[in-house]
């Protein structure tokens, strides 16, 4: 982390440097506007400033040309800031295939990270450098935001969605992990650090510490304490659809619309499962709002994410995820 | 025009000491009563000029806490909790108690019907009623910050806000909801006075642009306000009875509550700012001694800036997991803002060309507005930019842009029109050298203030932190340094402001040799304001013939 008396942050994500070119291009056009402006009106303050009482200017009304001139010139720069700008966005919000996921929770005042292979830390996150990382961000209370500046990348932790964001670490180092959106008494505490290692400093942080639990083991294990294995069992004909092969696919409803059998889907169809039911199954499955923590949500969706389709023959017209889901 | 007045203008023109008119709406009534029950526009622009004066002082009380605690990275004056307090306050208060009523309620108030040529406004006691309900709202918002305090921030964010905080939400909003209908009745009186009380000959176009800015703004007032009214209301429904329109944990979204929130706060920006264009536009005019440059595109681009307001809400919102697709459509309108706002400042720089240019206090104002305006504006494009609005978004470069808006531009413009309007109002002239002193110091001091926050936003430094990392102290004591200069540039004009009321020289009816209507009637004004209706036969900042003096009275 730096020291002393910055005046620009640290770049150490592939992002970094495409959103500062960014910035240096919008430094530029706002410098020579608001010296150009100054440097006018000064000039003209003072070359016609008043010396006699008496005088009275020439009236000049205005010029049509001068307008489209002063209009089109600063709509062309806005033009040109926006496709770039809507070009980074755009692939900040599109996180590589081949992103390893990390799990974040933010709660007054933390950030809980859980690992694929099953590390938890607090207030602080691993990773390697040159390696795409995926954040899947929610909130066990109010609102909050996920923070690392050295990466150009913030997203705000919303209770009741997952948020996605990425990035990949180019360079090895300690970071500043702010939470950015207040959120209550001890907001600015709300802060960690991101360690990014070599990548055999990753793999020996990753061996050291006791033998972790991967979310999708985590989730299997909740899968069968929960019961949720009787109804949604592996076989058709259960009262509940069949979990295997379903995630990322659409999904068709009761009710003749289709939908993406994502996170936020089956989130939905564990802790509110009659909202949306999947065609051909019964409304059945008890609700389980209040009676999973976020973290375990992760897990069990890990867990539904990790599943192969069944085997061909077996599987149901349409795949499903829900209703009876969890039951 | 009959004799008497002749003579009366024969004897200012002989040089001889000018004397306060005999019957003014000052000394037409006199004690208590006669302020508290009064309808007279000008008496009602006094008594909110009175009010928003406490509350700016106040709100400017909690801002120099804030950056005292900041001084040092480990926050040591304050606790976390009454530090969220006091930027909650200094939100709450200065947004909803200063910026949005201080430039319409005070110089609107005063102005719009001098300008237009009548006697008052359209609905003289709903004007009053608008003073009271004001006072009634600043009461309840009082209470809450004072009994316990309130540590939303001025955002009220959901679920915190009706789920999690144990401060004063329902009181603190409850006044805001209050206050929204002193705002409303404001517009709605302006709107109906604009379209029905011009006088004789004044048609829209020869109308003044600080009228024209306040057209635009009423129309914002009252088209946005009753929905932060409704989202209010919400809030306070599901705080005291747990209905489930935001909190996640009872099904409701709370992004909602930002769309809602937002859909009125953005355009409540351009109420702030809006007026304060006006103001400088007549600056610009009267300094230069010059018709202003593209009067019909400095006059609709207050009305494009209005209408574009209301479509441009979710750009606060692009890291909350909007749609990619959404926030481009955001953005781009965004953008299109930029257009009117750089449309302005050409033609006020432009009105400067080959003019006759007075460096008077105004004049040194609007100035400063216009070069703080031109940053506020530009950085404003950063957030717009979808890919650079992800990291400096809720960072010190949203607090140092706003704050480039509301306190370089929207004060600014403020102080500019009260110390160009101030022999109007009291009859008596402002001391020229203090002013112009004190005009510097805030300029230096406002700059030395905000700017080094543009460069704490771009390294990361987040808002609203009661403790942050050490490096970036500097920074911030360069900013908490600033601000003591800024404190003091405040506090000259409320002096000798104070003293000049009654120790200034006394002002001619037309001091800077204005084209305005307001300044064709005595300095201060008779409670009817012009002895005769005013019949308009000249194009509007008719600059280039000789100037009229006082008719009436």
């Amino acid at each position: 982390m730096p020291t002393g008396f910055p005046l620009f942050p640290e770049q150490a994500s592939t992002l970094a440097s495409e959103v500062d070119g960014l910035y240096l291009y919008l430094v530029a056009v706002t410098f020579v506007f608001s010296v150009g402006i100054a440097a006018v009106l000064v000039y003209f303050a003072i070359r016609y400033r008043r010396r006699s009482e008496s005088y009275r200017p020439e009236e000049i009304h205005g010029s049509l040309l001068l307008e489209v001139v002063w209009s089109v010139i600063p709509l062309g720069l806005c033009v040109v800031m926006f496709v770039w700008g809507a070009q980074v966005f755009f692939h900040m919000n599109r996180p590589p295939d081949d992103a390893m996921t990390v799990t974040v929770v933010g709660k007054r005042w933390m950030w809980k990270v859980q690992h694929p292979t099953g590390q938890r830390e607090i207030n602080e996150l691993h990773v390697p450098v040159g390696k795409p990382v995926k954040i899947m961000l929610t909130s066990e209370d109010v609102i909050h935001s996920f923070f690392i500046p050295a990466f150009r990348m913030k997203k705000d932790a919303i209770p009741g969605r997952y948020n996605v964001v990425w990035f990949e670490p180019t360079k090895a180092g300690t970071y500043h992990l702010f939470c950015a959106e207040y959120c209550g008494t001890e907001h600015s505490k709300m802060i960690g650090r991101v360690v990014v290692l070599e990548p055999d400093a990753y793999q020996m942080w990753l061996a050291g510490g006791p033998v972790p639990v991967s979310p999708a083991a985590a989730g299997e294990r909740l899968f069968t304490e929960r019961n949720c294995a009787t109804c949604h069992r592996a076989d058709s004909g259960a009262r509940g659809p069949v979990l295997g092969g379903i995630f990322g696919k659409r999904i068709a409803l009761q009710n003749g619309e289709t939908v993406m059998a994502d996170e936020a889907y089956i989130r939905e169809s564990i802790l509110s499962p009659a909202a949306r039911i999947v065609a051909g199954y019964q409304p059945i499955m008890p609700p389980y709002q209040g009676q999973l923590t976020e973290e375990q949500l992760l897990q069990l969706i890990a867990y539904i994410q990790s599943l192969s389709p069944p085997p061909a023959g077996t599987a149901p017209a349409s795949p499903t995820p829900s209703p009876g889901a969890a039951q | 025009m009959n004799s008497g007045e002749q003579d009366a203008r024969k004897t200012m023109s002989s040089q001889a000491p000018l004397t306060l008119p005999k019957r003014h709406y000052l000394n037409a009534d006199y004690g208590v009563r006669s302020w508290l029950l009064t309808t007279d526009h000008k008496r009602i622009a006094v008594l909110y000029l009175v009010s928003v004066t406490a509350m700016f002082f106040l709100g400017g009380a909690y801002a120099v806490i804030i950056r005292l605690n900041l001084l040092e990275p480990t926050g040591s004056l304050v606790t976390a909790e009454t530090y969220n307090k006091l930027f909650t306050a200094h939100g709450v208060l200065m947004v909803f108690f200063f910026m949005i009523p201080a430039i319409p309620a005070v110089l609107g108030n005063f102005l719009l019907p001098l300008m237009l040529g009548a006697r008052d406004l359209a609905f003289p006691r709903i004007n009053l009623l608008s003073w009271y309900v004001y006072v009634v709202g600043a009461a309840f918002t009082m209470y809450a910050v004072v009994a316990g305090g309130l540590d939303t921030g001025w955002t009220f964010y959901t679920p915190y806000s009706t789920a999690f905080s144990n401060t004063n939400v329902i009181a603190a909003g409850v006044g805001i909801f209050i206050t929204g209908f002193s705002s409303i009745l404001t517009g709605l009186n302006f709107i109906v006075t604009i379209h029905t009380m011009r006088a004789p000959g004044l048609t829209w176009f020869r109308l003044p642009l600080f009228v024209w800015a306040h057209y635009a703004t009423s129309l914002i007032q009252i088209l946005g306000t009753p929905v932060v009214a409704i989202t209010i209301l919400l809030v306070a429904m599901e705080r005291a009875f747990h209905f489930g329109f935001f909190d996640p944990a009872r099904g409701g979204d709370p992004i909602l509550f930002q769309h809602l929130f937002w859909f009125y706060s953005h355009p409540a920006v351009y109420i702030m700012i809006l007026p304060a264009m006006g103001v400088i536009s007549e600056l610009v005019t009267c300094f230069s001694r010059k018709k202003v440059f593209g009067y019909g595109f400095i006059a609709i681009s207050s009305l494009a800036i209005a209408g574009l307001s209301f479509m441009v809400w979710a750009h606060h919102m692009f890291v909350t997991g909007l749609s990619v697709y959404a926030a481009m459509i955001f953005s781009a309108l965004s953008f299109l803002v930029a257009i009117p706002s750089a449309i302005k400042v050409f033609n006020w720089v432009a009105t400067l060309y080959r003019g006759s240019i007075s460096w008077q206090t105004p004049m040194l104002y609007a100035f400063g507005f216009i070069g703080l305006f031109t940053i506020g504006g530009l950085t404003g494009l950063f957030l717009a930019t979808l890919g650079l609005d992800v990291h400096v978004t809720d960072t010190y470069f949203i607090v140092a842009h706003f704050h480039y808006i509301m306190v370089g531009g929207t004060i600014m413009g403020y102080l500019g029109g009260l110390h160009y309007w101030w022999p109007k109002i009291t009859g008596r002239l402002y001391p020229e050298w203090w002013a112009r002193v004190s005009a510097v110091v805030v300029f230096i001091g406002f700059n030395l203030t905000f700017f080094p926050q543009f460069i704490l936003g771009y390294l990361g430094m987040p808002r609203r932190y009661h403790v942050y990392p050490p490096e970036f102290q500097v920074l911030n004591v360069m900013s908490s340094a600033g601000a003591s200069i800024l404190g003091v540039g405040y506090l000259i004009p409320m002096v000798y402001l104070a003293w000049s009321m009654r120790y200034g020289k006394v002002a001619p009816s037309n001091p800077f040799q204005s084209t305005g209507l307001e300044w064709r009637t005595t300095s201060p004004p008779p409670t009817e304001n012009f002895a005769e209706t005013p019949i308009i036969d000249e194009e509007v900042y008719d600059y280039a013939s000789p100037p009229k003096e006082a008719r009436s009275v």
